[in-house]
């Protein structure tokens, strides 16, 4: 026993007991970053995230803008208002990022995403491969006798639902690039 | 200025005197030759030759947390880059300024394990505010002005550039500062004004407000405490600080409650739970600071001043928001003010005054004295009554209990003066800060305020010291313990004093005279002002074995889980009895 009266219940032995009070519901936001195009950023902005805990639905990154230097990151990520919030302030103040953008509250936006996948199938299976990719407006990219490789761009949901569809098919290995996006309108 | 063309080398010298700097603490090794040879052949910068990497860093820190510039430190690819980091993550934690230059393996040997390589720019990506590994020796000079303006603008923190060393030898043209680029990096310094307004209203009419002031107040710089002091002066509201705050408003003024926090004043944290209006200028709402969030000040709207946005709704929500250097937020702030008519709440101000003053009553930082063992808190006392008159004091402390009782029992009047480890806080920083506030201040009364188990981390450093006859005071409160985790242990482990205590401690005295320095041994309490003056007076370093109450625990203290009001405070009754207690379990 502690000689000094520490009442009961209300003492963790930890000196980190301090829940946060803002509202847990969870969202999800797709956020542009802009950054100089140097070696090292990706993992700079990678390392933000793993080190303070944030999440990454999807990642995708390369140059937008060749003479001056700059990629464009768009990241996926879920959380609380809060936690979101802070994403996007941590993020504006590292020294590479230009811009952050929050093209879920920003205003509509398009995301898009490519997808490869590949379905090995014969017979019945082939034909009906077929019929849903032109139903997805997907394109054959790679076809052996066994094999499709099917190309398919659109939102997240849609490409998962063609996934969804390929699998008693046949289908062997899916390649994603995770979500492009920009806001619409000038 | 026509193109100069000059090796890597050079470069890093000429860049560093272009900055302005003066002092460059570090430690040579294979990676940094280059650079050490061409400090060999100037006489514009001072090297400082450390014992340890880690206490370059520390001193560098000392070094700008008292003069405001930036400290810079130079060592070695490796395990000279490796040690380092702990001092970087502390520079990063209490934003204090700092360029760290590395030495790196050729270029063509990156990445091939060679001998001292380490993926130092991987390493320190984490812990620093940016950085940058130089490959062209073309680019080595820009990269160096871009990292003093990205370390000492915004938010301040440390930067590091990694040379290779083949960039070292390599010929180029180097870019003086004003020619140099400086990347898109431009904070946001002066606050929205409509904000500000909104403040300033809420200000004119709180009855119960509290400025809430941390470590920006003093990167800000003087000008930004000379208007924190006028605005508590105008407004005669009360004001508390965070640990790194300390001296941006006066401890000898009126209308100072101490620090706040878990080991702040009994005033401070009440005044900050019950307040309506919290004005938070430069701290950042840290844990220590907080205790339970959910019950954090329950009653106010609370206004946020800071350089950072990330901090801004980081941790607590703010009713104020307001991004911008403190300085000019103040300045605006104060203008705000007085064109409104300089109004405040008098009549509930009054019963606000009166309500701390019983608070004040408590004298929360009495203790039980003692006529045979020195009290840590006496001790402090003590070396506050003897040199509080000294207006060129700078304290140091390293981590635990110690610094506490510092941060309660020693008073600073003015910023830049207390350089202590507050958000990392790092067992070792003490020392090393200490001879950096030296070097910067060779006149200056330097004491560092230490424990027997932090200033041992950092212990080598005494060759530093006398190499370059820096008389910094070390004044160990030696309790033979781990203070604070032995006191976490009493109270919140069930009195099991798990490797929390010190053994096989050395001789001090000896120890001292080992390295050259003076040191002084005091047990009794009626010794201890005469040995503390023999210690001013002493003309060097000087190690001073302080033998303390060995079971004595830091009051007030808020329990992890707690809120401000649910302060524990000390008992001299529960003292005693934990001191039996104690000494049969140890």
């Amino acid at each position: 026993m502690s000689p000094l009266n520490i009442k009961s219940g209300a003492t963790s032995h930890s000196a980190y007991n301090l829940r946060p009070v803002f509202s847990d519901t969870r969202e999800t936001h797709t956020l542009a970053v802009v950054v100089d195009n140097e070696s090292g950023v990706l993992a700079r902005v990678i390392g933000l995230f793993s080190g303070r805990g944030y999440n990454i639905e999807s990642l995708t990154v390369a140059e937008v803008d060749a003479e001056g230097h700059r990629s464009r990151i768009t990241v996926v990520t879920t959380g609380t208002p809060q936690v979101i919030e802070q994403i996007k302030a941590q993020l504006d103040r590292m020294v590479p990022v230009y811009e952050v953008h929050d093209l879920t509250v920003e205003g509509p936006a398009v995301e898009r995403e490519l997808a490869l996948f590949k379905v090995v199938c014969k017979g019945e299976h082939r034909v009906e491969a077929l019929r849903m990719a032109d139903i997805f407006r997907a394109n054959v990219v790679d076809s052996t006798l066994e094999s499709f490789v099917f190309e398919i761009t659109g939102t997240s949901e849609k490409v998962a639902a063609f996934g969804d569809l390929m699998r008693p098919l046949g289908l062997v290995e899916i390649a994603r690039t995770g979500i492009a996006a920009l806001s619409r309108g000038a | 200025m026509t193109a100069q063309q000059m090796t890597g080398a050079q470069m890093v010298v000429q860049s560093l005197i272009d900055q302005g700097v003066d002092t460059v603490f570090g430690y040579p090794g294979g990676a940094v030759l280059p650079i050490y040879d061409e400090i060999f052949q100037q006489q514009s910068i001072k090297h400082i030759l450390v014992r340890h990497e880690q206490a370059a860093t520390h001193a560098a820190e000392g070094y700008a947390r008292s003069t405001g510039k930036p400290g810079v430190v130079l060592v070695t690819s490796g395990p000279g880059a490796t040690n380092a980091v702990t001092g970087i993550t502390d520079a990063l934690m209490d934003s204090i300024p700092m360029i760290v230059l590395t030495g790196q393996v050729p270029t063509f040997m990156i990445g091939s394990d060679a001998f001292q390589e380490a993926d130092t720019v991987g390493i320190t990506r984490p812990c620093t505010k940016m950085n940058w590994l130089v490959k062209e020796t073309d680019e080595l000079s820009s990269t160096i002005h871009e990292a003093f303006h990205i370390a000492t603008s915004g938010r301040p923190g440390p930067v590091l550039v990694d040379i290779p060393k083949d960039v070292q030898f390599a010929s180029g043209t180097y870019t003086p500062p004003n020619k140099a680029d400086l990347g898109h990096y431009t904070p946001k310094i002066k606050g929205d004004i409509d904000e500000i307004t909104r403040l300033v209203e809420a200000m004119e009419t709180a009855e119960r407000p509290v400025f809430y002031t941390g470590g920006g107040v003093i990167n800000s710089g003087t000008a930004a405490s000379q208007l924190l002091r006028e605005f508590v002066k105008e407004t005669n509201f009360p004001i508390t600080s965070t640990l790194m705050g300390l001296g941006a408003y006066p401890a000898s003024g009126e209308n100072w409650l101490g620090m706040l926090g878990m080991h702040g004043l009994y005033e401070a944290n009440w005044a900050m739970h019950d307040c309506d209006l919290m004005i938070n200028i430069g701290a950042r709402f840290d844990d220590r600071i907080t205790g339970r969030l959910d019950a954090f000040s329950p009653g106010s709207k609370k206004a946020h001043v800071d350089i950072d946005p990330s901090s801004i709704n980081k941790v607590v929500k703010t009713d104020f928001p307001i991004i911008g250097d403190i300085a000019h937020v103040l300045e605006d702030m104060l203008r705000v003010w007085k064109a409104r008519g300089r109004k405040t709440n008098k009549a509930a101000l009054q019963k606000w005054w009166a309500q701390i003053d019983d608070w004040r009553k408590i004298r929360c930082l009495d203790f039980k004295n003692s006529k045979t063992t020195i009290k840590p808190q006496y001790a402090l006392q003590r070396l506050e009554a003897l040199t509080k008159h000294r207006k060129d004091r700078f304290v140091t402390t390293e981590v635990g209990q110690h610094q506490m009782w510092a941060a309660q029992y020693l008073g600073f009047d003015d910023p830049h003066h207390w350089m202590t480890s507050g958000g990392l806080g790092t067992m070792g920083y003490g020392f090393p800060a200490s001879v950096g506030v030296q070097v910067a201040h060779p006149d200056a009364l330097v004491i560092n305020v230490a424990g027997e188990a932090s200033w041992l981390m950092n212990m080598q450093e005494m060759g530093t010291a006398m190499q370059y006859k820096l008389p910094v005071k070390q004044f160990i409160l030696n309790n033979e313990r781990l203070g604070m985790v032995r006191q976490w242990q009493e109270l919140l482990h069930g009195e099991r004093y798990s490797s929390s205590w010190s053994e096989s401690l050395p001789d001090f005295v000896k120890l001292a005279e080992a390295f050259g320095a003076k040191g002084i041994l005091c047990s009794d309490p009626a010794d201890l002002d005469d040995a503390i003056m023999e210690m001013l007076n002493y003309d060097g370093p000087v190690l001073f074995d302080c033998l303390v109450e060995k079971h004595e625990n830091c009051f007030p203290m808020i329990p992890s889980g707690k809120a401000h009001n649910e302060m524990l405070m000390g008992d001299a009754e529960t003292q005693g009895a934990i001191d039996a207690k104690g000494s049969v379990l140890v």
